[in-house]
């Protein structure tokens, strides 16, 4: 459902992606893990084109966009892409002029031109599934970082996406608030979602994903079944990659 | 005392005629200067770099040179090129071009100054430039906005009695003319300051209610 081949991308003459390959299989959640600056979030963000891959295809249910061509001359096509790639940002990135349920259902009511009626059906339902019901009229600047990622993801949700891509959505909370968005997402894993997950939650990752990919300088090193790569790295980067983030003993 | 009570009142009616047009122009350079502004603004942030060109020198010219040879050139300038046009029409027009100079470099300071987050939010869930400007980001881009727009409006107020010298019979032509007529020099002319500070605080009083209306997602006490 989701294919993605020899996707590359430049910075200022620096390689940051080198022909990535990733196919993702409906229902699938993938952890996609790595030292900062190893390209995780870049491949991530190029999946739904906020950042421009130079080469490379991309395809999303029957959606192709081929990043070898210039994309202006795609947007349409990019547009249509991103109406089915959710996606949740690290600074949850809500709307700071709209409540909560008008965050929600922006997507639908503009994009899709639900009825405003039926788009706040929705909506209520959808925050209820987040775990903020009553919430709705609150503009987000009065809901902690938590409930404002919560509202995120019932934001992605709202568009009925094929797949949902998460960028480190826990990275920018307060400790105490990071459980509430991980049961969350933990939850849309046994409603059988598609996610793509950025993150370096270790223990979520091996509980949560069904395949865990290790980024390192561009390229994708390792790649196995979750709880078989935490256990047993082939690579040696990915060895001392979670050796360092999981401690001596290897223990999560 | 009594005298110049009388005469203000037997002048109110030239005032406020005076103050009519001083309104219309002051509206109309409002409401077209702030839709050239908002054309320019975009022609800024466009990428096309011919595009974006064009709108600083455009700002540049018009903020750069004289409001008062600016009309000039329109009013007395243009009918030289053969386009001959009265002094209101020319006046609306100059103050237009003006303002919408000063409108596209706050409308623009306003939009850039939108956190990048807020596009690609936009952008994620399929929302095209357009409909992103609309519903995310002139909203919150007003707020940065409304300040230093609502300081140009009120210098253009302000500014409208430079059409005087090109025959526009607003405020501050009728306190001139009623002044030849009678040598009432310092009660007519107060009386025309009195009445610009009217309009003025009028229309700071609208900024201040418009300001509130959109920072009210600001009011609600912080968590």
């Amino acid at each position: 459902m989701i294919r993605v081949q020899r996707l590359s991308k430049q910075f200022n003459g620096q390689t940051v992606l080198k022909d990535i390959d990733l196919t993702v299989a409906p229902g699938e959640v993938i952890a996609i893990i790595g030292p900062s600056g190893s390209g995780k979030t870049t491949f991530l963000r190029c999946l739904n084109l906020l950042e421009t891959p130079d080469s490379g295809m991309i395809q999303v249910g029957d959606i192709q966009i081929d990043a070898g061509k210039p994309l202006s001359q795609q947007s349409g096509l990019i547009r249509r892409l991103r109406q089915q790639v959710g996606f949740v940002f690290q600074n949850f990135n809500l709307f700071p002029h709209r409540t909560a349920l008008e965050n929600v259902i922006e997507g639908p009511v503009v994009v899709k031109k639900t009825p405003p009626q039926q788009a706040a059906e929705l909506g209520r339902k959808l925050l209820a599934k987040v775990g903020l019901a009553g919430k709705e009229d609150s503009y987000p600047r009065r809901l902690s970082g938590g409930q404002q990622q919560r509202v995120a993801i019932a934001r992605a949700l709202a568009m009925e996406p094929q797949v949902i891509l998460f960028d480190e959505p826990t990275s920018a909370l307060d400790p105490e608030l990071v459980g509430e968005v991980l049961s969350t997402i933990r939850g849309l894993a046994e409603e059988k979602r598609t996610m793509i997950i950025v993150t370096h939650e270790m223990n979520f990752a091996r509980d949560v994903a069904n395949r865990v990919i290790f980024f390192d300088k561009g390229v994708i090193v390792e790649q196995g079944e979750a709880k078989a790569l935490f256990a047993n790295p082939q690579h040696e980067r990915t060895r001392q990659f979670l050796g360092k983030i999981l401690g001596r003993d290897g223990q999560a | 005392m009594e005298e110049a009570f009388q005469l203000a009142l037997d002048s109110a009616p030239f005032l406020l005629k005076g103050a009519y047009y001083t309104v219309i122009l002051s509206l109309g350079g409002m409401f077209f200067g702030l839709v050239i502004g908002f054309g320019l603004a975009l022609m800024r942030l466009s990428r096309f770099k011919l595009v974006s060109w064009i709108a600083r020198i455009y700002v540049s010219f018009f903020r750069g040179t004289p409001l008062l040879v600016q009309l000039f050139v329109i009013y007395y300038g243009l009918p030289q090129l053969g386009l001959e046009l009265d002094p209101l029409p020319a006046a609306l027009i100059g103050f237009s071009l003006n303002m919408a100079a000063y409108a596209c470099e706050i409308l623009r300071a306003a939009i850039g100054s939108i956190d990048r987050g807020q596009w690609e939010a936009a952008a994620s869930i399929g929302m095209s430039r357009a409909q992103t400007l609309r519903r995310a980001i002139l909203p919150q881009a007003a707020r940065t906005a409304l300040p230093p727009l609502g300081n140009s409006f009120i210098s253009l107020v302000k500014d409208t009695a430079l059409a005087a010298t090109i025959q526009v019979p607003e405020l501050f032509r009728q306190a001139q003319l009623i002044t030849a007529r009678t040598f009432e020099i310092f009660t007519m002319y107060l009386a025309a300051a009195l009445i610009y500070w009217v309009l003025a605080s009028v229309l700071a009083h609208l900024q201040n209610r418009l300001e509130a209306r959109v920072n009210r997602h600001d009011e609600e006490p912080r968590r």
